[in-house]
């Protein structure tokens, strides 16, 4: 699939701003802070209703202006959607599609599909656990966009849970006491929904494996290999093995419940869930945050981005690939090597603040841009 | 900003559900401009509705009387209780004409975030008349959402000591609806509960 028109109104630093772009590779070159990412993050903003630099929309809605307006074309076979996304910030979004209202902006989820890979993607290797947890729950619903009712189930059961935690807590301290016979019942819905969540990352987990591990070859000849391994908070120690059956999770993570009540109610807040799980990534046998050097951190992050590629592409269509502001990190030998990797994609997205980073493999249309503005050389 | 009286009541209109500041200002001057005898009528019955109307006894369903309708009608069967969140949820039901039991209603549902627990809901007085045996059926139609689950879930666990049949409402395929149009979540569940057309 390729995104055919883009047109942008109050978002970020443009007031307006249209678009048309092809299969095949664009490449969007301009200065720092002209707003190349902008564009870049538009599309990424279609494609999973979630900004790659930002937690909330506040920023995403130009200064001064209510709310702003992200409009797409995609085109997939022979059949063009049009998608309508209006961001106001504090509201929920609204979004449209082939110009009939969706009812829920959910609905839109999964209609483009687009893998961006950017500086911020360090992250994934260097950062919290909490990257790594979107990383894989992105993939999910990217791919099957059923996920997302699974994910807002399970935050909902969190939230309720988290609540009666807290305030059992406060009534603990003051020595009151605590009918936690509702707790059984959270600590049941918890156990459901965190198990299919669970269930759904690892099978993700091990699809992933072999895909980072070809990546990361292609990428480097130095490290490695790569090994992804999955962490259950309610798994305590790394040498019992994480059951990967529905039934089993709900059982470790019902027992896991009953096993740290105590420290839950004392904290007022959950501990267990896949909430509190992580993504180890490790390099041979060494975990990688903390032992990569820059470039193999760089490696494996894209490793993982490139990896989500192939999953998408394997089931089905191809997703847009969207390189922003990356071959500035990279050696000579990655750059190339990247580029023959990608090439092939049926859409790829390219920003870059100077030129000659960009690598011949990937000359494509170019798009310059300046202050407010974007045209094609 | 109104003067004085019409801010009140643009403000007091403003403080029901469901209704924002600007349904609020609209509500407000249409009943500046009806006929005397019609805000009248409106009043009285905003009055008579907190004078007269109370809470049944037994069901805690709204009644004018110390029992409701449903509780003193003995040809209900009295072996049946039907659990619902609210005074809505029976009128509903009692739209299908299907159900021949008596009701109780619980006044909401389990909810930690809004600080709703089992106390703050009649889940004793529903306790007590269980106690009797005369029951032997409770049915717990609570809304098929988290906070409505989390409900039935906990009443569930509560009642399974007395031995009583304890059954769920059905969720599903709306009828003479399309599989199509159907959300996931749905169809997940009418998937769950398909029942055998051999028996």
């Amino acid at each position: 699939m390729y995104v055919s028109h883009l047109q942008l109104a109050d978002y970020r630093s443009y007031p307006e701003v249209y678009l048309e772009l092809g299969p095949g590779i664009s490449t969007f070159v301009g200065a720092n802070g002209t707003g190349k990412t902008n564009l870049v993050e538009a599309i990424g903003y279609v494609a999973t209703l979630d900004s790659h630099r930002v937690s909330t929309d506040a920023p995403l809605v130009r200064k001064g202006a209510e709310r702003a307006v992200v409009r797409a074309a995609v085109v997939r076979g022979d059949r063009t959607a049009m998608i309508d996304l209006e961001i106001t910030p504090g509201k929920a979004n609204r979004a449209r599609l082939n110009r009939a209202p969706a009812t829920r902006p959910r609905e839109i989820l999964g209609i483009l599909r687009a893998v961006l890979f950017a500086p911020e993607d360090l992250a994934l290797v260097k950062g919290d656990p909490g990257e790594r947890r979107r990383f894989l729950d992105e993939l999910l619903v990217a791919r099957a966009p059923r996920l997302a009712g699974v994910r807002s189930d399970y935050d909902r059961v969190l939230k309720q849970r988290n609540a009666l935690l807290k305030s059992a807590s406060a009534s603990l301290a003051k020595r009151r006491d605590v009918d936690l016979s509702t707790l059984d019942v959270w600590d049941e819905h918890l156990a459901t929904a965190g198990a299919d969540l669970i269930a759904a990352r690892l099978s993700l987990v091990s699809e992933l494996q072999p895909l980072v591990a070809k990546s990361y070859a292609e990428l480097t000849s130095a490290g490695g290999p790569p090994v992804l391994q999955y962490r259950c908070s309610a798994v305590p120690d790394d040498a019992t093995p994480v059951p990967s059956e529905h039934p089993q999770l709900v059982d470790t993570l019902r027992a896991a419940l009953r096993d740290s009540r105590d420290q839950e109610l004392q904290r007022g807040v959950g501990l267990v869930g896949p909430h509190r799980d992580d993504l180890r990534l490790h390099l041979d046998d060494l975990p990688a945050k903390g032992y990569a050097s820059q470039g193999e951190a760089w490696s494996y992050a894209l490793s993982l981005r490139l990896a989500g590629f192939e999953l998408l592409r394997a089931d089905g269509d191809d997703p847009v690939l969207i390189l922003d502001d990356v071959f500035a990190e990279l050696d000579a030998e990655r750059r190339r090597r990247l580029a023959e990797h990608v090439r092939y994609a049926e859409q790829v997205l390219v920003s870059a603040a100077v030129p000659d980073d960009i690598p011949d493999e990937l000359r494509g249309a170019r798009f310059v841009v300046r202050e407010g503005g974007v045209t094609r050389e | 900003m109104y003067e004085g009286a019409v801010q009140n009541l643009i403000d007091e209109l403003g403080r029901l559900p469901g209704v924002g500041p600007k349904s609020a200002q609209r509500i407000a001057f249409h009943l500046l401009a009806a006929e005397t005898a019609d805000v009248k009528r409106l009043t009285h019955a905003l009055t008579e509705v907190k004078e007269r109307v109370r809470f049944c006894d037994i069901c805690g369903n709204v009644s004018e009387e110390e029992e409701c309708r449903i509780c003193r009608d003995a040809r209900r069967d009295g072996a049946v209780i039907c659990v619902v969140e609210e005074s809505k949820d029976v009128v509903a039901i009692e739209r299908t004409r299907e159900y021949r039991g008596r009701y109780h209603v619980l006044g909401g549902a389990i909810s930690p975030i809004e600080g709703v627990g089992p106390d703050d809901l009649r889940i004793k007085e529903l306790m007590a008349r269980l106690s009797d045996g005369q029951v032997t059926e409770l049915i717990l139609a609570t809304d098929p959402n988290l906070e409505g689950e989390a409900t039935a879930t906990y009443l569930a666990r509560l009642v399974k000591p007395m031995g009583l049949k304890v059954t769920r409402l059905a969720s599903g395929l709306p009828v003479g609806g399309d599989l199509e149009y159907a959300d996931e979540v749905t169809l997940g569940r009418a998937f769950e509960g398909r029942r055998s057309l051999e028996d």
